[in-house]
């Protein structure tokens, strides 16, 4: 038996193309569709969104994208499995449930929801029975700023998912899931592959890995020869052709812009990689020095070899704290010595700040127009630079300070150097920061909590 | 003989981060420049190219199977992810700082590379 399944990829981030979901099930075949909601910040979003409306907490353009696509979903027999359940798994499958039942599809869509990955209400007890959950960069034990924490998450495998498949979920709606178990999943349902099949399960994390960015496999944000890209407009998104044996192909549906060839699947394989040997997940450690690509046609690449080790025994945790506050001011400056006055403008707000007596853990400057982006490996200024946008931006804990610096920016107009210009933005608002803490913890703490419900509409 | 050719017209490449490090992956525009880049992109000449933009070390992984290198920088994001007051706080612009190189190349290849 050598059966075929497409696992399509909607959406690489929650924020990308509306469309691109839409689009993936109407215009060619698809079994399966994954969409990815979450970045490393997301779930700390959501927690703060959840806290000020308890209905929230889930990525919201799921419901409606669902409303949308149901009817076709049910029509074609194509299961969606989704991590949109954020901190509010429960929200997101009701919202589901309601818009199947607003579509008229009573009794004909099984909705999944996972639950037991956000482990928040259970950092005081683990750390009692000594789990400190080191910060994997640092070292430092959560206990540290534990009183700040925001939000925690474990990222879970594959394991759940498949329940909710054998179980006849259509749509299966998870917290931090992994981005890569979302495409795999359906590979180990539809294959039957076992537990330990690793150069199997490592397989299907190489294609998680090329669909979990969206259109980053298909030719967007592709430095190749990207200005050959065809039709990036209308970029089709990612479909994987996985077969039994661990083999696939990555295609897109026929008439979408863009490009699959070996360049753009190569650049999307090396993103966001560490170890290429030890591309850990929860199910499998795959190792990409491995992974064969060869172009067997027009926007096919058929990707084969790779090989997998067993999982470890530990699961990756992602925790959000709140750690202080930054504003960011900008101001444009035009020719002549564009630069010389931004610099000018730099050096009076900084002494202004300093005679305030403010005090931040950073003040950065950066002229966006001339070394933002690569900083001294830019040179020196172009000598006749028509504008430079000044981007001044402070860090600190005390919110006050940083407020205060925010009402500093105007000002320069006025009392500054000349020919400046683009503060209609108005004032810089303090934000809170709220950054990541990643740990490592004892799979055996989580995985027993895992629960799986199915509820039909 | 040799000449110095711009690593962007042997390589392209992208960039992403993982907390306060980045990732660059260069990828050989044709399978016989890999062993060029092999060579050329020592963990101490990147180091040294990028300067104070990375404060931590550098390390390497060899992909010949994707005729591509791995490089990690670290400390190189300003404390990373939503501390960072960077503009390109994510790294998506190392690729490219990265491809500003020059490195020394054989003078039939870099007579390929300009044609």
């Amino acid at each position: 038996m050598n059966r075929l399944i497409r696992i399509a990829s909607g959406q690489g981030f929650w924020g990308d193309r509306l469309d691109a979901p839409i689009d993936q099930v109407r215009r060619g075949p698809i079994d399966y569709l994954v969409l990815d909601y979450l970045a490393e910040v997301t779930m700390s979003i959501l927690q703060k969104q959840r806290s000020r409306n308890p209905a929230e907490g889930y990525a919201r353009d799921f419901v409606p994208l669902m409303e949308e696509i149901l009817p076709d979903l049910v029509e074609r027999n194509i299961r969606v499995l989704a991590n949109a359940g954020g901190v509010n798994i429960a929200a997101a499958r009701d919202g589901v449930l309601a818009a199947a039942r607003a579509r008229g599809l009573h009794g004909r869509v099984r909705v999944a929801a996972v639950f037991g990955d956000d482990i928040l209400d259970r950092l005081p007890e683990l750390i009692a029975r000594g789990h400190e959950l080191r910060n994997m960069d640092t070292g430092e034990p959560l206990a540290a700023v534990l009183d700040r924490v925001v939000s925690a998450n474990a990222y879970i495998g594959a394991g759940p998912m498949l329940e909710a498949l054998r179980r006849g979920a259509h749509i299966v709606v998870t917290g931090r899931s992994t981005d890569t178990a979302l495409t795999y999943a359906p590979m180990m349902h539809a294959f039957g592959w076992p537990a330990d099949a690793w150069d199997h399960l490592a397989a299907g994390v190489v294609a998680g890995h090329i669909n979990e960015c969206g259109a980053q496999a298909t030719g967007g944000n592709f430095l190749g020869d990207w200005q050959h890209v065809p039709d990036l407009a209308d970029v089709g998104f990612p479909i994987i052709e996985a077969h039994s044996d661990g083999s696939f192909v990555v295609t897109k549906h026929e008439g979408t812009g863009g490009r699959v060839s070996v360049a753009t699947v190569t650049e999307q394989l090396v993103y966001e990689m560490g170890d290429p040997r030890e591309y850990i997940t929860p199910d499998v450690i795959a190792d990409f020095t491995t992974i064969r690509l060869a172009q067997e046609g027009p926007d096919r690449v058929r990707v084969s070899g790779v090989r997998g080790r067993p999982r470890t025994d530990r699961l990756k945790v992602s925790i959000a704290y709140r750690a202080g506050w930054k504003a960011v001011g900008t101001l444009v400056y035009a020719w002549p010595d564009a630069v010389e006055k931004a610099r000018a403008a730099d050096r009076i707000l900084r002494e202004r700040l300093d005679r305030l007596g403010l005090r931040f853990d950073e003040i950065r400057t950066e002229f966006v127009g001339w070394n933002a982006t690569h900083g001294p490996l830019a040179g020196p200024p172009p000598a006749d630079l028509a504008e430079v946008q000044l981007r001044v931006a402070v860090r600190g804990q005390d919110r006050a300070a940083v407020e205060r610096f925010g009402r500093e920016i105007a000002p320069l107009i006025l009392t500054g150097p000349p020919s400046v210009t683009g503060f209609a933005g108005g004032r810089p608002r303090p934000e809170e920061i709220v950054a990541y803490w990643p740990a490592l913890i004892d799979r055996r703490e989580i995985e027993p909590n895992l629960r799986v419900e199915v509820t039909e509409a | 003989m040799s000449a110095t050719v711009q690593l962007l017209r042997l390589a392209h490449a992208r960039s992403g981060d993982k907390g306060d490090t980045v990732n660059v992956g260069v990828i050989a525009r044709r399978p016989e420049w890999y062993p060029l880049l092999v060579e050329a992109l020592t963990v101490d000449r990147v180091k040294r190219h990028f300067g104070e933009l990375v404060r931590g070390p550098v390390e390497r992984f060899e992909l010949p199977n994707l005729n591509a290198l791995n490089f990690l920088l670290h400390e190189a994001l300003d404390g990373g992810g939503t501390v960072s007051l960077m503009t390109d706080a994510q790294g998506k612009t190392f690729s490219t700082a990265m491809l500003r190189m020059r490195i020394e190349v054989p003078d039939d290849v870099a007579r390929e590379v300009s044609a």
